[in-house]
């Protein structure tokens, strides 16, 4: 693949269209992510913003319309070299963490190298480098019904960059936690993003948290709408 | 914000002279606005002259006598009264933003628009107060928490309002529309049938504003 230019976003939803049953989730939604940067994707429940980010990611594919990442099409890729995409490309943050709850928060952070192959010392020595940076080191060896919600998600975020993604999608990633824990959580997380130069695509539908990226698009009925601006 | 409150408030602890009195008040609120030394000295002025300071000694120096000003009895009365009473509710800003979109659906302009260019702009100084955040230390996150809590309130009330759009807009139409001269006006909106009082649009939310 080439490396995405100035003028080349490094992942672009175009015209993207959804629907589940008689319900429109897309309608015509366009996004375009350059390399590095944060984006928040805003908008009421139900507006579709995460079937967007499902669809981005590559989870969900879209009715109409295309997702490129790069220079390719996901849609026209195999589920295979999707399923490989998202593991070497992508990293993901849920609401609800999603950590396995039968292995230590050091395993879980460590696993995404361990499923592309690194060998166990090496997968749980670079896991344990990024529990330090996300100032949960101390719970590495517990599980994640052990630890608190904020903990978790910050082993979630771990878990998501432990592989060097180039695009960290996050869904709500506070959206469990108390203000404190949401701040920390996305204080560690945009920090060590642009520390690893990875964009993000961040859901949210709280101000406060998307006030963490460089700018926002609002999914309103299935359609983005570009930040409109003020007259100078 | 009360000058001379926050002065009364600094000289509880101990008595400062006012250059002390301005650089404390700088860098913990000052946000980057700091007092002009009139405005120091008048507002002094003001609580010596209302009993709520006194001089507590002059220290002869170079140039002019430098006063130490101490806290009185009633000054720590007045404090205690100040901080006890909660500040006004600012509506300002939705009532101005009201009056705008009403104004947009009746010029038949896009009302979402205007929604929308404020949303970008709180969300820009949201971005802005969230930086300074990250620089700054505990006093400073708690300054700019204050206003990012503020900020996001108003854009709750802009997103609401970008969902009832059509409803304003239609309740708008009805009362602007020219009511036959031999017939009896119909009301603004059908008046509902489980007891409610019938809806209408405020045409302001106060008559008092603030500034």
């Amino acid at each position: 693949m080439t490396e995405p230019t100035e003028k080349q976003p490094l992942l672009a939803g175009i015209e993207l269209h959804k629907t589940y049953g008689s319900t429109p989730a897309l309608d015509g939604a366009t996004l375009r992510i350059w390399a590095g940067e944060i984006v928040a994707v805003m908008g009421a429940s139900g507006s579709g913003k995460s079937t967007l980010l499902h669809c981005l990611a590559g989870i969900v594919r879209p009715d109409a319309g295309e997702v490129r990442y790069r220079d390719r099409e996901l849609s026209a890729m195999s589920d295979a070299e999707r399923s490989a995409l998202r593991r070497g490309e992508f990293g993901f943050v849920f609401q609800f963490g999603q950590l396995v709850p039968e292995l230590t928060c050091l395993e879980n952070v460590a696993l995404p190298l361990r499923l592309d192959r690194v060998r166990r010392r090496e997968a749980e020595r670079r896991a344990a480098e990024w529990l330090t940076r996300l100032e949960v080191d101390d719970v590495a060896g517990q599980r994640p019904g052990e630890i608190s919600g904020g903990q978790g998600q910050r082993v979630a975020v771990a878990r998501a960059l432990v592989t060097a993604p180039r695009v960290v999608f996050a869904d709500e990633p506070t959206g469990a936690l108390d203000s404190l824990n949401g701040e920390q959580v996305m204080r560690l997380l945009t920090e060590a993003a642009r520390q690893a130069g990875a964009a993000v695509v961040l859901v949210t539908h709280e101000p406060r948290v998307a006030a963490y990226a460089d700018r926002e698009i609002v999914v309103r009925d299935g359609r983005t709408r570009e930040t409109v601006l003020a007259p100078r | 914000m009360s000058i001379g409150q926050t002065f009364l408030g600094l000289l509880e602890a101990t008595p400062r002279h006012g250059y002390e009195l301005k650089r404390l008040y700088d860098e913990r609120f000052g946000q980057g606005r700091p007092l002009h030394y009139g405005q120091v000295y008048s507002t002094l002025a003001r609580l010596l002259k209302s009993g709520l300071v006194e001089v507590d000694g002059v220290e002869p120096g170079a140039g002019p006598e430098r006063k130490r000003y101490a806290i009185t009895t009633a000054g720590v009365t007045d404090v205690q009264r100040w901080l006890a009473q909660p500040e006004k509710p600012d509506i300002y800003l939705q009532n101005t933003l009201y009056a705008k979109v009403v104004l947009g659906l009746l010029t038949g302009r896009n009302a979402a628009d205007i929604l929308d260019i404020q949303r970008a702009e709180h969300l820009r100084l949201m971005r802005e107060l969230t930086r300074r955040k990250a620089d700054g230390d505990l006093a400073d996150q708690l300054i700019c928490d204050f206003a990012l809590f503020h900020l996001e309130a108003d854009l709750r009330w802009l997103e609401l309002t970008t969902a009832r759009l059509d409803h304003l807009a239609a309740t708008l139409h009805d009362e602007a529309a020219p009511t036959p001269p031999t017939s009896p006006a119909p009301p603004t909106s059908p008046a509902p049938t489980d007891g409610r009082p019938p809806q209408h649009v405020p045409t302001q939310f106060s008559s008092q504003e603030t500034t």
